[in-house]
């Protein structure tokens, strides 16, 4: 029987009554890193090394009528690995029908999660995910502006995944080869704008010691993303209308202009018909910006993404921080479900990121969520100043959260999380505590990690 | 010689996985090697986590155990443990050779007619 069970690719391994291992085959002793004769003789649960070995081996209850039975399992192996495996167990029986030993096969699961997990990139473009009809409509576009070399204007508020469509366009365009080089036409003072997109030459100011080649050079053959390009200065975008029409880009200081082959991909969240209308966005730059266009709509416009979104990040978070959460406990859901994420999907990242660092336990409970989603029910309220559109103000009764476009991160959301407990409990650090779900030792240490103690 | 041993227990054998073991015996060599003072820790649930906070705060020099993440045999190493693993056998056995310098990973102290 050796010789046949050694050709068969599944790991076999045969027991007598006594659950001790008669034989195994090649692809057991592959995957446990034990040989044959090693194995002879020893209890099965020291050489398979399973989870479900130790806590309730099914041979155990065998009898001759028991069914053969299939558990999933994990195992690890002489390399110290731990292989997620599905065991079938069945009993062998003798002439006179009596159980006379056990046959056991492993199977390794490892293909099949890598398989789950390709699996779960449905309803997916790259890092977008969505299953809403607004959402399937911007994936089948996505790679047909991918493939075309125009300039593209990406809208949305804050948190909609504006970067990460320009990203996902660049890696699925012909140019994905090429660099992808990202601005914030925000974050700088105009004259360092000019010298950071179209360079500078040597002695073109104090300090410009030598010449320097400018984003749009660096992203040669390759794509520039500009975000925030509502904020470019309205002399800056004279000289991206130039690039856009000829190609041609004239560095600071420099009469010579250098040919580029660079993709344009502009995103903002502000509404440039408005701002060209205040005459503080050229018309012709917004023609050129607009001959692709991908508005990217609101979370909570988008149906049946919201459940979609709280389960990804579940899943990546707890597998990132090594937690054993498996889900969501029903007013916990409720609440993260009613909630309407004026901060789009980078807010709603940060809630679960918030939750499942506070969890210490199997499920998130609505007392792990950050406090400002269960207080009083938010209003949203739609407002636009009369100069720019601005994303809408969420207002609860206690606190007023203006969430901005720059970033927020999980470290800004929790001390500020712990400011609002304190000021509602008045400083009494129990009861901050008691409300933000924690132990009296993890506030203490929290905030002294963010200095709210002094 | 290393004189606190720490092993995870399955009934009387050395338990085949550290992460899943509730019960260890921890056994302390004095420096004449003559007497032993050993104990047995039952924890409240099984955790590799644990058992590593286990081993650190009792400050134990050897563990001897059958299987184990990589993962915690590096931490321990790092934390300057010595870790003999894939160690099949009755604790006795495993002591006996452990106190004779025979011990080494891998080790097989299993009586396969038994």
């Amino acid at each position: 029987m050796q010789p046949l069970i050694d050709k068969i690719p599944l790991s076999i391994v045969v027991l007598d009554t006594n659950r001790r291992i008669v034989t195994l085959n090649r692809a057991l002793e592959a995957l446990t890193g034990f040989s044959k004769e090693e194995a002879s003789g020893i209890p099965c649960h020291h050489i398979l090394r399973s989870k479900i070995c130790l806590k309730r081996c099914p041979a155990m209850h065998m009898n001759e009528e028991s069914e053969p039975v299939c558990v999933e399992s994990d195992l690890i192996n002489r390399d110290r690995k731990l292989i997620p495996v599905r065991i079938n167990l069945a009993s062998l029986k003798g002439p006179n029908g009596k159980v006379v030993g056990y046959l056991e096969t492993v199977e390794d699961m490892r293909p099949f999660r890598e398989l789950d997990a390709k699996i779960s990139q449905a309803y997916s473009f790259a890092h977008l995910k969505g299953r809403s009809p607004q959402m399937e409509k911007i994936f089948q576009i996505l790679p047909v502006f991918a493939q075309s070399d125009s300039s593209l204007l990406v809208t949305g508020e804050t948190g909609t995944g504006k970067d990460l469509v320009a990203e996902a366009i660049h890696q699925a365009s012909s140019r994905a080869k090429g660099p992808f080089v990202k601005v914030n036409c925000g974050a700088l003072p105009e004259t360092l704008l000019e010298s950071e997109l179209f360079g500078h030459q040597k002695g073109a100011f104090t300090g410009a010691v030598e010449n320097k080649p400018g984003r749009f050079r660096l992203a040669h053959n390759g794509t520039l993303y500009l975000t925030e390009i509502g904020d470019l200065p309205l002399s800056l975008q004279v000289k991206l209308l130039t690039f856009l029409d000829d190609q041609v880009i004239y560095p600071l200081g420099s009469t010579k202009g250098f040919q580029t082959n660079v993709r344009v991909i502009a995103a903002t969240h502000r509404n440039l018909e408005q701002m060209v209308r205040e005459g503080r966005f050229r018309e012709d730059l917004l023609f050129r910006l607009n001959v692709v266009r991908i508005h990217l709509p609101l979370l909570r416009e988008r149906e049946g993404d919201i459940r979609l979104l709280l389960d990804y990040f579940l899943n990546s978070l707890t597998s990132r921080f090594r937690k054993n959460i498996k889900g969501f406990s029903k007013k916990a859901l409720r609440i993260l479900m009613d909630y309407q994420y004026p901060g789009n999907v980078r807010e709603l990242r940060n809630v679960i990121e918030y939750a499942v660092n506070v969890c210490q336990e199997g499920q998130i409970q609505h007392h792990h969520l950050p406090a400002y989603l269960t207080e009083t029910k938010p209003l949203i309220k739609e407002t636009y100043t009369v100069k720019d559109q601005v994303p809408p103000l969420i207002q609860s009764g206690l606190n007023e959260h203006k969430l901005h476009e720059t970033e927020q991160t999980w470290t800004d959301l929790e001390r500020k999380m712990i400011m609002d407990a304190l000021v509602k409990t008045r400083g009494r650090r129990s009861k901050t505590a008691a409300l933000l779900g924690w132990g009296r030792s993890t506030l203490w240490r929290k905030m002294k990690q963010y200095r709210i103690d002094q | 010689m290393a004189n606190k041993i720490l092993i995870p227990l399955y009934g009387n054998d050395i338990a085949p996985r550290f992460d899943l073991a509730t019960e260890v015996l921890i056994t302390d060599l004095d420096e004449n090697s003559e007497n032993r003072e050993e104990k047995i820790v039952v924890l409240p649930q099984a955790s590799a986590e644990q058992l590593c906070s286990l081993v650190i705060t009792e400050e134990v020099d050897v563990v001897v155990c059958s299987g184990i993440e990589e993962e915690y045999y590096q931490y321990l190493t790092w934390k300057r443990v010595r870790v003999l693993d894939s160690v099949i056998g009755p604790r006795e056995s495993v002591l006996e050779r452990f106190y004779k310098g025979r011990l080494k990973s891998g080790d097989i102290l299993y009586d396969k007619k038994g």
